[in-house]
């Protein structure tokens, strides 16, 4: 092999630095993000699971169903109806954005730009944070 | 005691005067209370029509009313204030030659000279901004509605350049710090997309008139062009009223009596 005195080195660091985040994180604990519950309501709209593995989903999907085919309640899976709305339904429980929704978003590293427009905690007063 | 007719005079003014306060508004108006939050059931008995069609009486119309109606749009609907050509306008004012530029009745009564015209998005038949928008951004629902969605507008602005009347708007900037109040219960838009007025599409689905028709206090009038009973068509029926830019066959969905 040519230049096998650079090439294996080479190899090794790159299999190392590639490595490195695994090795990194063996061994610790598992991560964990405390959100913020909603303090009065009990249920959400799908079962906490599925929430979180697919509420990303269902917004595009009452996105779409309530701007353009008109279709603005939503019921849910044990027959309770809801506005279909991120702003009046979703943030009507989970007050506080900074709590709930960024926790986990900055753990993850994704920047939804929902709250470019969508106004955050409609039941809160005026210049209340 | 005796009073003379001065005093009688000079007590009747100051009531006067303190009956008006409330309407001039110098004693401040109460604090706007906070509307509930819409549920499924605000939505459970929608308005309804083929084709949502507008008149506006625009005799009935002075400053104050003006005032108003755009008032009640932009406040509920976070239109931002900013001046100049960077303007956010979803309702606004406009003279006869502006707002009917291909009317051209010689020596024009000065009654209609000189009156303003509230003008807004004309919710076509034929609408140019829904066939240059690429993106499909724009569209026309079964309602006869035209209407924007901001999520897929990428601020091309072809409808601006397509629409006749002036009806759009883009975002040069972020609206949000030119909003006075935040209605918090209805979006703002962001920098880098059009909008425009909707026809309040939210409310006519929980069965509720525009909010610009509710302020009017009956100088406007919405309904179904389609049906022949409707609030529109029995204006139309026995009122004069023109469209503006007629000629460009896009079949305005809004009405003027003249």
């Amino acid at each position: 092999m040519y230049n096998a005195k650079f090439i294996i080195p080479g190899l090794i660091i790159f299999i190392g630095l590639a490595l490195f985040p695994f090795i990194k994180g063996a061994g610790q604990p598992e991560l964990k993000v405390e959100t913020e519950k909603p303090k009065e309501a009990k249920e959400c709209v799908l079962p906490k699971e599925k929430i979180r593995d697919v509420h990303m989903v269902l917004l595009n999907e009452w996105r779409d169903d309530v701007i353009r085919n008109g279709k603005r309640v939503y019921t849910s899976e044990n027959g309770k109806q809801y506005n279909m709305s991120l702003t009046n339904t979703c943030m009507g429980c989970h007050e506080n954005k900074d709590k709930f929704c960024d926790k986990c978003h900055n753990e993850v590293g994704v920047n939804p730009y929902c709250w470019n427009c969508h106004n955050t905690s409609p039941v809160k007063k005026e210049g209340e944070k | 005691m005796q009073s003379s007719r001065r005093d009688f005079l000079k007590l009747a003014g100051v009531s006067a005067l303190g009956l008006s306060a409330g309407t001039l508004g110098f004693l401040g108006e109460g604090a706007r209370a906070a509307d509930a939050l819409p549920t499924a059931t605000d939505f459970a008995k929608p308005s309804t029509a083929k084709r949502w069609a507008m008149v506006i009486d625009t005799a009935k119309f002075d400053d104050a009313l003006f005032k108003k109606c755009i008032d009640a749009c932009h406040s509920n609907h976070n239109v931002p204030e900013i001046e100049g050509k960077q303007q956010i306008k979803w309702i606004w004012t406009e003279d006869f030659e502006g707002a009917f530029p291909t009317e051209r009745p010689a020596y024009l009564a000065e009654e209609q000279e000189h009156r303003k015209y509230l003008l807004l998005c004309n919710h076509c038949e034929n609408p140019a901004c829904v066939r240059v928008c690429p993106t499909k951004a724009t569209f026309k629902n079964n309602e006869g509605l035209v209407i924007m969605d901001y999520h897929r507008c990428i601020g091309c602005r072809y409808c601006m350049a397509g629409c006749p009347y002036g009806a759009r708007s883009f975002n040069f900037q972020d609206p949000a710090p030119h909003i006075k109040n935040i209605n918090l219960q209805y979006p703002h838009r962001t920098r880098g997309v059009v909008e425009k007025c909707t026809f309040c599409v939210e409310k006519l689905a929980q069965g509720k008139l525009p909010l610009c028709v509710e302020a009017s206090g009956g100088a406007m009038v919405f309904g179904d062009l389609t049906d022949p009973n409707s609030e529109v068509r029995k204006v139309l029926k026995h009122k004069y009223a023109i469209r503006r830019k007629p000629d460009v066959g896009t079949e305005p969905g809004v009405f003027y009596i003249i």
